[in-house]
């Protein structure tokens, strides 16, 4: 197990220079000139164009300045935007806040989700099954900013229960709802996942022995029925972790939540080149650790699975 | 399956959600301490004033600065603010006298060589501040810009000749002189935008960190900043200013989308919002949802169509005036704007100090036989006619229908072109490089007529992205400049502006009001028509 993760780490390495090198291409190959319509219909002075080609080292060729990056990224300076903010702030300041969001949807979508799909996998069909499936479809077919809206605008507006948006610096307490926006659609899949599996399983031959044996129905359905069935979700659930550390930018938008979906995002149409390299090279990371995260996980819960 | 059955799956989810947030209810209305809440978004430089000349940075710096004069909020009137004076015989030389008593936030006083020195840094080519070009009037500032001799290279721009404006002296603790490169008589007027502010010694030590923490001499200093989240200001006791604020504070909270600020602004937290949202204009939704909190006035930005004279195809004047005049612009303000844009009569907003009505004639007046005869006097138009902007900005909708209206009321065949970028956009103009109307647009710097006129439309200035060049309109200029009295040279501007609506330049479209609104805690409170909240006249419901 040791030897594997170690293996899996090392491979991180070739994997990051090769996907923060696209990324860097790509950003600073867009077309057009970042500062040319930075004033307006004014137009800049030649010497503020001259004086911000010179910072960003947009006057060597493209690989030279991404060693350039590079060389400081390493140093943990992820440089700073065009309005003088370091990069490392804006992530430190934004990033909690996204780890939070990620993990209230992640909860809320691991339970309730979960918790539908044993109950229908295990009762079959019936008006819970029926219920639930009606209503992962209503969740699946509905478009994410249509359920932030509606629930902003009677929930908040209306209603006033809720603020209709966060503030600066969320409680949980305020981001359930938008967690459970966020997490929506996912939870119908996990719901539907979860209940699939579960009633595959349930035929299989190693819970009919068990039942044979004369183990009582919690351990049956706890231990082993369950333990199987859920590997495919866990598979769900991490990958849909990583995308949601990678910030949820229409949620964001709609709570105005000051998380990194919306930074990236604008940092994207301003061409902030340097916040979306900074960013999007966190993001690798997180995506990498996580797979790793799932993959080590699969041997926890199937003893078959073997990395040695 | 029965009626109950059907509400209880579609309110299931709701449910849970209700129940999971029962304690995130209520909500604190923002600052009941006295601090009021506005919406904001990121400013896209450091918060220097002459390196500030976007609106959102704009908002802070006219909240941490006050200049030698300043606009009064109801209707952008000039008044003296740390200005004593500013005297000239020959408007070309001015001699400005401060008020004594101004302190920066720091505790310094505000002196003539903060001004001076504040523009010389910010004029100074190699600091490659952003606002550089708003002291082009001054004496020496040629010999302060420098040009790379290989336009954009491995080759640096060698130094400029000198590091000071030669037309700005001190001459003792509250008193200079300006000298300008030719007569301009509104120069005063000039003096309240951001770039004119001045700064306190502090910044010539350490401007890095002055970024970080902005020390001005307005009623309002700098509290804190989050980036990409808020800043706060709080009201300056010692302000010198007669408009001290009556509110303790304001935050300035960051949101990415409209719609998201408007919700809370309905909801109350928000105190301020400076634009509404389409979604909430249409049947006037806003005016429901707000009631005598919703407000509107004429605004500073007009949206035009430039044609690119440089091209043969449009050289000349009937072609360019039958194209204006078979544009329905009523209707399109109407159905794409839902109200939210007025149609444009000339070049100017009506919010600028000269402003006359029907400035452009009948070329800006809906007529189609008319528009169709004079494209056959004309001779007609010759292959497609592409009509251009940036798809970046929001811009693409009316563009396409006053494309589709061109098309039908004149009979020629139109075709609408997106460049995807702003940036790509501005380099094919400035690059002489558009073959058909482009969409173009201007937002006044200071409330005078002229801000509409001189960089736009004489001939080779910096924003003449058409190549317009008229020596009947240029003199017009000159004479203006010229002018004995502030009047007498805005008055003057309003007839070179006529001339331009014999030539048509560009199409003037609409402009742009200011719409507004207020939460229930804000008893009174001046917006200037830069869509900007004067802090110093916010009052709040006790």
């Amino acid at each position: 197990m040791g030897r594997y993760v170690l293996r899996r780490l090392l491979q991180l390495v070739p994997v990051f220079i090769g996907t923060t090198l696209i990324i860097y291409l790509l950003v600073w190959a867009i077309p057009g000139d970042p500062f040319a319509g930075k004033c307006g219909d004014r137009g800049c002075p030649p010497a503020y164009i001259a004086e911000m080609h010179e910072k960003y080292n947009l006057n060597d060729p493209l690989i030279v300045q991404y060693f350039k990056y590079l060389g400081k990224l390493l140093t943990g300076d992820f440089g700073e935007t065009y309005a003088g903010v370091q990069v490392g702030t804006l992530i430190q300041q934004a990033y909690p806040i996204t780890i939070k969001l990620a993990l209230v949807a992640l909860i809320i979508e691991g339970v309730i989700g979960l918790l539908a799909g044993i109950l229908t996998g295990l009762r079959g069909r019936g008006f819970l099954d029926n219920l639930v499936l009606v209503s992962t479809l209503f969740l699946i077919s509905l478009p994410v900013f249509v359920t932030g809206f509606v629930l902003q605008i009677v929930l908040g507006s209306e209603l006033g229960i809720i603020r209709p948006t966060v503030s600066s610096n969320p409680s949980i307490g305020e981001l359930i709802v938008p967690g459970f926006v966020l997490g929506s659609l996912s939870m119908a899949y996990v719901a539907r996942l979860t209940r699939t599996s579960m009633m595959e399983n349930r035929r299989a031959d190693y819970v009919r022995t068990a039942v044979a044996k004369g183990l009582g129905s919690r351990r049956v359905v706890g231990v082993h029925l369950l333990r199987n069935s859920v590997i495919p979700v866990i598979t769900f659930l991490g990958t849909d972790l990583g995308t949601l550390m990678g910030g949820a930018i229409v949620t964001e938008g709609v709570f105005n939540i000051r998380g990194i979906g919306g930074l990236i995002y604008k940092a994207i149409l301003t061409k902030e080149g340097t916040t979306v390299t900074g960013i999007v090279t966190l993001l690798v990371l997180v995506y990498l650790l996580m797979n790793l995260l799932v993959d080590i996980l699969y041997a926890v819960l199937d003893p078959r699975i073997r990395y040695d | 399956m029965r009626k109950g059955r059907l509400a209880a799956m579609v309110a299931a989810p709701l449910a849970v959600a209700l129940i999971a947030t029962g304690c995130g209810g209520g909500g604190s209305g923002s600052g009941e301490d006295g601090y009021i809440t506005l919406n904001w978004a990121e400013p896209e430089n450091p918060l220097v004033p002459g390196n500030t000349t976007e609106e959102n940075g704009g908002f802070i710096i006219d909240a941490l600065f006050t200049g030698l004069v300043q606009y009064r909020a109801s209707d952008l009137k000039v008044e003296n603010a740390v200005a004593e004076s500013i005297e000239s015989t020959d408007h070309q030389n001015y001699t400005i006298k401060l008020k004594p008593g101004w302190t920066f936030h720091d505790g310094t006083p505000v002196q003539a060589h903060n001004f001076v020195d504040a523009w010389n840094y910010s004029a100074y080519g190699p600091n490659g501040f952003q606002g550089a070009s708003f002291y082009e009037q001054i004496d020496g500032y040629d010999q302060m810009q420098s040009k790379d001799p290989d336009g954009d290279g491995p080759a640096h721009a060698p130094k400029p000749a000198a590091d000071k404006l030669s037309g700005l002296h001190v001459i003792d603790d509250n008193t200079f002189t300006v000298r300008l490169k030719s007569p301009f008589t509104i120069f005063p007027v000039l003096l309240g935008y951001s770039a004119y502010m001045p700064l306190p010694d502090s910044f010539f030590k350490d401007p890095k960190g002055f970024e970080t923490h902005p020390i001005g001499n307005g009623p309002f200093k700098y509290e804190s900043r989050t980036p990409n989240t808020e800043l706060k200001v709080a009201a300056y006791d010692r302000y010198a200013g007669a408009n001290k604020p009556q509110i303790k504070g304001a935050t300035f909270k960051v949101y990415d989308q409209l719609d998201a600020a408007y919700q809370d602004l309905v909801s109350g937290n928000l105190d301020f919002l400076d634009a509404i949202p389409a979604s909430a204009l249409v049947g006037d939704k806003w005016k429901q949802d707000l009631g005598d909190r919703a407000k509107q006035k004429p605004g500073l930005l007009t949206q035009n169509l430039g044609f690119p004279i440089y091209d043969p195809k449009f050289k000349n004047p009937l072609v360019r005036k039958a194209i204006s005049m078979s544009i329905d612009r009523k209707t399109i303000t109407q159905q794409v704007f839902s109200g939210g844009r007025d149609p444009a009569d000339g070049f100017a907003t009506p919010a600028v100090d000269g402003y006359r009505p029907a400035q452009c004639g009948e070329a800006c007046e809906f007529n189609p036989a008319k528009a169709k005869q004079l494209l056959q006097e004309a001779g007609g138009f010759p292959g497609v006619l592409t009509v251009e902007t940036n798809a970046d900005g929001g811009h693409n909708e009316w563009v396409q229908a006053v494309a589709a209206n061109i098309k039908q009321n004149l009979g020629i065949e139109t075709q609408f072109v997106p460049t995807p970028t702003f940036g790509e956009f501005r380099q094919k103009a400035n690059a002489f490089k558009f073959s058909g109307l482009f969409r173009t647009g201007w937002k006044a710097d200071y409330p005078n007529l002229e801000t509409f006129l001189t960089q736009l439309y004489r001939t080779d200035a910096s924003s003449n992205d058409y190549k317009y060049s008229n020596p009947a309109f240029d003199a017009a200029l000159d004479r203006a400049n010229a002018a004995p009295t502030v009047e007498a040279a805005t008055a003057a501007y309003g007839d070179a502006e006529k001339l331009l609506g014999e030539d048509l330049p560009v199409i003037p479209l609409w402009v742009q009001p200011v719409q507004y609104g207020f939460s229930e805690r804000i008893a009174q409170g001046e917006v200037k028509a830069y869509r900007e909240l004067d802090l110093t006249t916010v009052r709040l419901n006790q």
